[in-house]
């Protein structure tokens, strides 16, 4: 790393200030702002608010419904994670097989990517649709009635195959260009040093990625927890009934259809919590095991 | 320890590109082959199809008796050292060297004792905790030379494995792995297209070029005997001379001018003929007129150190040929100076194809 020397000591702190206002301004602002309106009670039509201090906490910790939907979004978060980094790995590996460095094809593969996000919720939505929807076809092929919005788990079964859709190409382009920056040469070397391909893959590719793979942990567990927002949205279109949602969509349904915005503030300093948990576990518990070359 | 067999083994690349043209070596259990030539000729591409890194496009390897076209690298008992070491970077020096025993199901002391084994000789014991990125460039080239020996192969292959040391730690890695190969008697290929190196290590040299073998032979009889002017003009340093000549009045003379006497032992019309600079000797030093002389004007002079080269030019300015000379002697620009050679020294090439004419 170079390092660069400031001849004017405010100098660096300046050229920070305007990502800090923003940091300050769109995190730690609305943050307290969370944490000091969950110790209260807000008239939903703006008429002062009460004092309650840790009811509303209780309150959210009480309930059961509050615990079903912890409970469907650590199953969501954990299975959407696994299989958008499992299937984006599997498909990464055969295209690496493939490719052996033509970047023309590389480039084709970004192309996924930079469409993709957009237009994969559009068509998961209307792949699943009730009316015209395909995956009705097959799926009243193998004589599974589906009805998504409907039946609970059919509903989750779209949310996941959406949002694991959705976030496939993104991880497959990190993890390609993490399999090509393997020096052919270390691959050589293994190929005469182990047979099978697969014991190969585990001891050396494996651990090569370990870096690629950790990073896309970290922002896939953050996307399922809070960026499939939109995709529960567009699934359940507002009437969560007794659809599965999660615990993101329940602060917004709470704090802006329920006008209870003392018990949403509380969830989200809850969520802020245990992203703050799980970050520290991540960095401390599996970044350890993380070799950085 | 084995003998490797390569019968006119051809290697086609999917873009078209035929980067071995039908190659035939015999290598002997426990022999030490060098292939060298310029960038391109085929070297590498030959040596990864005895590794089965790259697939062979016809012809057949044997490594010992058993044909191994269609074997997988893994099974073939032989071990590689790569140009950059390709080391595991995640795994410490003793993981590396264990890993290849370990897929293989050694027993744990049994590899433990070899990797120990291999660390002494190598004198790499202090670092067996430590990860590649922790280590020397010299350092690296031993672990990727103790990844090779513990393996106790058939054959070692090497692809240019010293081409990223400074100058002195090749010099010295050089003498030691030929110190190595002596000991183990491991039959080997090694790649590179520095002639020195070549020349020291190998008992036989496979001289290439474009994917064809121009010559094999002891190092010694290559630089005796080349076969054409393309091994006369690689191996040997400075480079061999080579003059156009053609048949004059009495015996040859220079196709651009003259200068030159001498003998034409071929009775041929043309020739390439050659003379390395180590076997040019000054006539005014008091050396007698032998088979060859030739009358050059002096461009610059070289000093190396233990000897100089002089560089000049002979048959108006149609040529620039070298001299060695004796490290201290003085000449300047423009100076007259006669030179000759003894019969044995000089070479005849056809003047076409370049091959060695001997009669
Ligand atoms: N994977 C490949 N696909 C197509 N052509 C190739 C491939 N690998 C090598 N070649 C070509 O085959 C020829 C021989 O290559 P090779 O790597 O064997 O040369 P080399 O003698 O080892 O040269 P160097 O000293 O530069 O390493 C070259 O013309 C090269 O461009
Ligand atoms: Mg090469």
């Amino acid at each position: 790393m170079k390092r660069v020397q400031f001849t004017n000591a405010s100098l660096p702190y300046l050229l920070l200030l305007p990502q800090l206002a923003i940091i300050v301004i769109f995190f730690y602002w609305p943050s307290a702002q969370a944490i000091q309106s969950s110790f209260y009670l807000e008239d939903p039509f703006g008429f002062g608010s009460t004092f309650v201090g840790m009811e509303n906490y209780t309150d959210v910790l009480g309930s059961n419904e509050y615990a079903s939907i912890a409970r469907f979004t650590i199953a969501f978060t954990l299975l959407v994670t696994f299989l958008s980094l499992s299937i984006a790995l599997l498909l990464a590996v055969k295209a690496d097989a493939v490719l052996k460095g033509s970047s023309t094809y590389k480039t084709l593969l970004m192309w996924v990517y930079a469409v993709a996000p957009p237009v994969a919720g559009l068509m998961g939505v209307m792949f699943f649709d009730m009316h015209i929807g395909p995956f009705l076809k097959v799926a009243a092929f193998f004589g599974w009635d589906f009805k998504i919005g409907l039946n609970y788990f059919d509903t989750a079964f779209a949310m996941v195959v959406i949002a694991v859709w959705k976030q496939i190409p993104y991880n497959f382009i990190f993890f390609l260009s993490g399999l090509q920056a393997i020096p052919k040469s270390v691959r050589e070397a293994s190929m005469i040093d182990c047979r099978s391909g697969f014991r190969r893959f585990w001891s050396i590719i494996l651990p090569l990625l370990a870096p690629t793979a950790f990073f896309l942990l970290i922002i896939n567990m953050t996307y399922s927890l809070f960026d499939t927002f939109g995709i529960v949205d567009v699934v359940v279109k507002d009437k969560a009934a007794n659809n599965p949602i999660t615990l993101v969509y329940k602060v917004y349904m709470d704090g802006f259809r329920g006008g209870d915005l003392g018990g949403s503030s509380a969830q989200s300093v809850i969520l802020m919590l245990v992203v703050f948990v799980l970050t520290i576990f991540q960095f401390r518990f599996i970044e350890r095991r993380v070799h950085y070359g | 320890m084995a003998t490797i067999t390569l019968d006119t083994v051809r290697k086609v690349y999917a873009g078209g590109v035929e980067a071995v043209k039908g190659v035939s070596i015999d290598i002997a259990d426990g022999e030490f082959i060098v292939l060298v030539g310029p960038s391109g000729c085929g070297k590498s591409t030959l040596l990864r199809m005895i590794a089965g890194l790259e697939e062979i496009s016809t012809g057949e390897i044997r490594i010992g008796e058993k044909v191994v076209n269609k074997v997988d690298p893994a099974d073939r008992d032989i071990a590689m050292v790569f140009q950059n070491y390709a080391l595991y970077p995640h795994m410490t020096v003793y993981n590396n060297l264990a890993y290849g025993l370990k897929n293989r199901g050694m027993a744990k002391d049994e590899i433990d004792r070899r990797v120990k084994e291999a660390a002494r000789i190598l004198e790499i014991g202090d670092y067996l905790d430590r990860k590649p990125r922790a280590l020397s460039g010299g350092q690296r080239q031993r672990v990727a030379m103790g990844r090779a020996i513990v393996r106790e192969p058939a054959a070692f292959l090497f692809d240019e494995p010293l081409s990223n040391l400074d100058a002195k730690l090749r010099v010295q890695m050089r003498v030691e792995i030929k110190r190595l190969q002596k000991s183990l008697k491991t039959t080997s290929v090694y790649v590179t297209h520095d002639q020195l190196e070549a020349m020291t290590l190998a008992d036989r040299l496979v001289v290439l070029s474009g994917g064809n073998i121009e010559q094999i032979g002891a190092p010694i009889d290559v630089y005796d005997k080349p076969a054409s002017t393309f091994v006369a003009s690689f191996i040997g340093s400075p480079a061999m001379n080579l003059l156009k000549v053609r048949k004059g009045a009495a015996g040859l003379e220079l196709e651009t001018g003259s200068g030159l006497t001498a003998a034409n032992p071929y009775g041929r019309d043309r020739y390439t003929l050659g003379v390395r600079p180590e076997h040019l000797s000054l006539v005014e030093a008091g050396v007698p007129a032998g088979a060859l002389t030739l009358k050059a004007t002096v461009n610059v002079l070289e000093p190396v150190g233990a000897e100089s080269y002089l560089y000049a030019s002979c048959g108006g300015t149609g040529q620039e040929i070298v001299i060695r000379v004796e490290s201290h002697a003085r000449f300047e620009p423009g100076q007259e100076i006669t030179l000759t050679a003894q019969a044995k020294d000089v070479h005849f090439f056809d003047a076409d194809t370049g091959r060695r004419v001997e009669s």
